[in-house]
């Protein structure tokens, strides 16, 4: 393994939920600790579980892993850290001031980036030199902080201001506004982040276009802010030699080698190391000790396919047929197949006669370009995020910056670079269609998140509060928000996948829209082994893996749910779409 | 002048100075940050003080926190000159600014902001 060679102080494994960032960075721990070093691995990923792989509870303190001379390790709740942030800025005037300005204060305060800033803000200490961190050669993080984090750190502007007087008028940093440590604490942190000496930044990804892309996006927003360096590992690669076992098995073995070949020109450069996908769980010390080992596995799972009895597709669609009419918003992660199951269920509708009207986000395009004007009662448009964002912001500055002095630009266009920008700017352009939604069904391959719902919300409420005073008469019947709530006029549908990380957090997506009082309708597993049935020993396991999740989501998340077989090939036309729908197979006998 | 005059602006909770985060821009806040830069490079001394952020700070000023106590978040935006309520709900105009922290405005920038005012709603 490549970057496992001389490694420096400190090691971030960095990429997207569910690409197995924690079993190798509790692999690559042991791996130095059974070298003679001592080493402090750090998990803030919402579901670690590096406890339960090594059989200990760890918790928020460093705790030594008994089973191996010089490891310890420590977990940081993320959801916890950004509670305890929200505590720090909302309790000295809990009961001082009126509840709903109390909670007003809080949905500011709710975002994904307060999250992410603050898991960073426990994690400074540990990058600086204390006491605490100074017996050890290693520290493992199995994640890293965006590059959106660092931006905001580096800004000069974040600290000029009410950081250290307590006052000023800072752009955009509102998440910045409950940092319990010192300004020179976090400036080294940052500077350790970005000196290869100290810090090696590890991409992880799978062998899939999507995975491939994201690691390349953050590879190069971390190389635009002086973070380079990288290396890259591919996990969970599929083996030639499963190829053999059945078409699914091979048709996937096809398209990661394709996925590989056509790798983003970014990350070639970058030294990367192939981990092939084991035939077991990454659970005690033997799993993890042959996680970087190429030697060949023998699987003990089955050939014969295992039995799944799950809704399909088809029982959603027909509840949707039902209502006629309204908004259908598919909702999650990137690559888990959103828009591949808005245009299957958009098509289908159509196909029984009613009038739909197909949305997606998609950059890519080519999905819904070979259904557009080919099918009977089918729209189809297409919202470019990066096109409407640019719109956006050219449309604030030459109408709202028109006025504006050269200082007032400057300023106007740092808030345009902040990160809401494009969901607002992709959530005005929805807006426009939902109106639609009265006469047709209105299938949308992405939403807002509820806490872009809640904060529009209040400005809105803001806003018609100001026109009310300033006398202009403006109606706002229905708001967006309003329109979402009632589940009599929209269907949103939950994606995710049959593995641990991304349902949960699928789940916390769930409670944020929970708390835009936003209920979601139903839940689809996508891409699931179990439901297309296989007789790959190493995919069957992984099927086994998958009805632990599956019945998780049935039981503990979903009001109603559907899973949807893994293809032998991404669907694309309107034939292999309705596969989706009509081909699918749950029970297998053989 | 031997005392400056200090004005005090109690932002609502936005993310942004500029509100640019809402779904329509508000021409007011966006014009008043920039009026607020300028009145300060004039020598003007304002402070602004955003409720997500230093709530602390609203809690208080028993000035503000009887404006919310009353209410509520219809309150903000409330600027206070020297420790007095002069608005509540609204934003100042350049000129007003600029008459609270007696900066002497040119004749084209005097001319400007009172274009401002009967042109569009940003001084209500």
């Amino acid at each position: 393994m490549k970057f496992l060679k001389e490694p420096p102080r400190f090691l971030f494994f960095t990429g997207k939920g569910g690409v197995g960032k924690t079993s190798i960075a509790c692999a690559t721990a042991m791996q130095l600790a059974e070298a003679g070093q001592h080493v402090l691995l750090v998990s803030t990923d919402p579901a670690s579980n590096v406890g339960q792989v090594f059989g200990i509870t760890i918790g928020s303190k460093i705790t030594p892993v008994d089973a191996v001379t010089g490891l310890f390790a420590l977990e940081i709740d993320p959801q916890a850290a950004a509670q305890h942030y929200r505590d720090r800025i909302v309790e000295p005037v809990r009961g001082l001031l009126p509840e709903s300005i109390v909670k007003s204060i809080e949905e500011q305060l709710s975002g994904a980036c307060t999250t992410e800033i603050a898991a960073f803000d426990e994690f400074t200490a540990l990058l600086s030199d204390s006491a605490l961190t100074a017996d050890f050669d290693h520290i493992i993080f199995d994640t890293a902080p965006t590059g959106h984090t660092i931006r905001l750190l580096q800004l000069p502007g974040a600290w000029s201001g009410f950081l250290e007087e307590g006052k000023g008028d800072v752009s955009c940093l509102g998440p910045l506004a409950g940092l319990g440590k010192q300004r020179t604490q976090y400036k080294e942190a940052v500077e350790a982040l970005a000196d290869p000496l100290r810090t090696r930044l590890i991409l992880v990804s799978r062998a899939q276009q999507s995975s491939l892309r994201e690691v390349a996006r953050t590879c190069e927003e971390l190389a635009a802010i002086g973070i380079s360096q990288h290396y890259l590992i591919i996990n969970g690669i599929f083996p030639q030699s499963e190829a053999a076992e059945d078409a699914l098995a091979a048709a996937l073995f096809l398209r990661e080698q394709a996925a590989l070949s056509a790798m983003p020109e970014s990350l070639r450069a970058l030294p990367s190391d192939h981990v092939t996908l084991k035939p077991f769980n990454m659970v005690g010390l033997e799993a993890l000790r042959q996680l970087f080992s190429d030697k060949e596995q023998h699987s003990f799972s089955s050939k014969e396919a295992i039995t799944l009895n799950a809704p399909g597709l088809l029982t959603l669609v027909d509840d949707i047929a039902l209502k006629g009419k309204g908004l259908v918003m598919f909702m999650g992660k990137g690559g888990v197949g959103k828009t591949t199951l808005a245009a299957a269920t958009a098509l289908e509708l159509a196909r029984r006669g009613l009038p739909v009207h197909l949305t997606t986000s998609d950059p890519a395009a080519h999905l819904t370009e070979t259904l557009n004007g080919n099918i009977d009662n089918l729209t189809v448009s297409r919202i470019d995020p990066r096109a409407e964002t640019e719109r956006y912001q050219q449309q604030v500055l030459a109408t709202k910056g028109k006025e504006l002095d050269l200082e007032g630009i400057v300023l106007l266009e740092e808030d345009l670079r902040s990160p809401c920008t494009e969901e607002i700017a992709v959530f005005q352009a929805f807006s426009r269609i939902i109106s639609e939604a009265d006469r047709k069904i209105i299938v949308m391959d992405t939403a807002p998140t509820g806490h872009t719902l809640l904060l529009l919300d209040a400005t809105g409420a803001y806003h018609r509060e100001f026109t009310r005073q300033s006398g202009k008469t403006e109606q706002h019947s229905l708001t967006p928000m309003t329109r979402m709530q009632d589940t009599k006029q929209t269907s949103i549908v939950l994606v995710t996948l049959a593995e641990t990380t991304p349902v949960l957090e699928t789940a916390n997506l769930q409670e944020e829209l929970r708390r835009a009082g936003i209920e979601p309708w139903g839940w689809i597993i996508n891409n699931s082994i179990a439901a297309a049935g296989s007789h790959s020993p190493l995919l069957n396991r992984r099927a086994q893996n998958e009805l632990k999740e599956i019945d998780a989501v049935a039981r503990l998340y979903a009001t109603r749910y559907a899973v949807v077989p893994l293809l032998n090939e991404e669907p694309t036309g309107a034939n292999q779409l309705l596969k989706l729908i009509h081909g699918q197979v749950t029970e297998h006998t053989i | 002048m031997s005392i400056t005059t200090i004005i005090q602006v109690f932002d609502p909770a936005l993310c942004c100075s500029s509100g640019v985060c809402g779904i329509d821009v508000d021409q007011a806040l966006v014009s008043f940050s920039a009026d607020a830069d300028w009145a300060q490079q004039n020598g003007a001394q304002i402070e602004r003080f955003n409720l997500a952020r230093q709530p602390l700070a609203f809690a208080e000023n028993q000035t503000v926190k009887s404006f919310l106590d009353s209410l509520g978040a219809e309150a903000l935006p409330l600027i206070l000159v020297d420790g007095e309520v002069l608005l509540s709900g609204r934003y100042p105009s350049r000129a007003e600014l600029a008459g609270w922290a007696s900066i002497t405005l040119p004749a084209a920038e005097s001319k400007q902001a009172k274009s401002c005012c009967s042109n569009s709603n940003c001084c209500g």
